[in-house]
């Protein structure tokens, strides 16, 4: 697993791709983590009002622990770990081999318009960080 | 795995408290929650079971400062010392840049010590990382029971089970009541802080 330096060229490109794509569509909070829980990019409305810190940390140990289950029935991993709330939903992808897109988001966007948008950028996501 | 992100100017490094069940990692955690200004902590989070043991993980974010400009943050975390959680041991331990272990004085407990720290070598084996090449410090946790009628381990005895090979550093504590805490995460955090610089930072910027 490879440490991240990060430059304000990179948080930017990465920035502006979620930004377009996924809070200009109605998501409330992007995050964009790695697999320890680091957070690489947090952007939206409320970003600032989210603890997310905790949420990175409790993100990847969700998501390490749906990969663990999926092995245990025969799976490589789950490809949709989904959480719907009364005014709130979160979604969790992943992108590459370490790189976590949590999206939080209420009523007003359709789980399916998050999917696509994040189906479309995952690859330059990829690229800006993996190469 | 560091992050440096360097638009901001901050280093976040992953420090993971491991060692046997009941050896009082989460209870060194909570001594630093408490004792540390709400300014340079986060929120604890905790997730156990009904009986207080660990089930997944306990967290702890830190802001120490800033070293050379760079605010270093780091993130402690306990795994669950239970045999029985092996998996989410080894989940928590991905992308570790420090590594504490607590270790258990109890006589009882001598065998979970060692198999706690070779079960530690393993998952750090899977993760392709060596014990020589990470930064780790040893605590000798609950030293005030060697006072009472308990059968407990010497520093000697420890010593000969679990720091003759690795020599690291290693510490007296009281955890509950914070005596060996702050001098265990100071230490870590050096060598973890250095670590991390040496091999991004100060060769870039001092070459």
């Amino acid at each position: 697993m490879p440490d991240y330096i990060l430059t304000s060229e990179i948080l930017n490109k990465a920035s502006d791709i979620l930004v377009n794509s996924l809070i200009n569509a109605g998501v409330r909070t992007v995050l964009l983590i790695d697999s320890a829980g680091n957070i690489l990019v947090n952007c939206g409305q409320e970003s600032e009002d989210v603890d997310s810190i905790s949420l990175a940390a409790l993100a990847a140990a969700n998501l390490g622990a749906t990969s663990q289950m999926a092995k245990l029935i025969g799976e490589d991993d789950f490809s949709l770990l989904f959480h719907k709330g009364k005014t709130g939903n979160i979604n969790f992808g992943r992108i590459g081999n370490d790189l976590i897109l949590v999206t939080i988001f209420g009523e007003e966007v359709s789980l399916g318009l998050v999917r696509c948008r994040i189906t479309d950028i995952s690859e330059s996501i990829r690229k800006i960080f993996e190469g | 795995m560091a992050i440096i992100d360097l638009s901001k100017r901050e280093v976040h490094c992953k420090i993971v408290y491991y060692g046997p069940g009941r050896c009082g990692k989460t209870t060194n955690l909570l001594y630093i929650y408490n004792a540390m200004n709400s300014e340079h902590r986060g929120k604890m989070i905790t997730i156990d079971t009904k009986g207080d043991r660990t089930l997944f993980f306990d967290l702890l974010p830190l802001n120490l400062g800033k070293i050379r400009g760079f605010n270093i943050r780091i993130q402690l975390y306990t795994v669950p010392g239970q045999v029985m959680y092996a998996a989410t041991r080894k989940l928590v331990l991905k992308g570790v840049d420090g590594l504490v272990f607590v270790a258990d004085p109890l006589k009882v407990r001598k065998e979970r010590n060692i198999e706690s720290l070779a079960d530690l070598g393993r998952n750090l084996e899977e993760y392709d990382l060596k014990f020589d090449e990470m930064p780790l410090v040893l605590q000798y946790n609950k030293r005030d029971l060697v006072d009472t009628p308990v059968p407990t381990m010497s520093v000697d005895e420890l010593t000969e089970d679990l720091n003759k090979e690795l020599k690291i550093e290693a510490f007296e504590a009281i955890a509950v009541k914070g005596t060996g805490v702050f001098e265990t995460l100071k230490e870590i955090s050096k060598q973890t802080v250095h670590h991390v610089a040496t091999k991004h930072l100060l060769n870039k910027q001092n070459p």
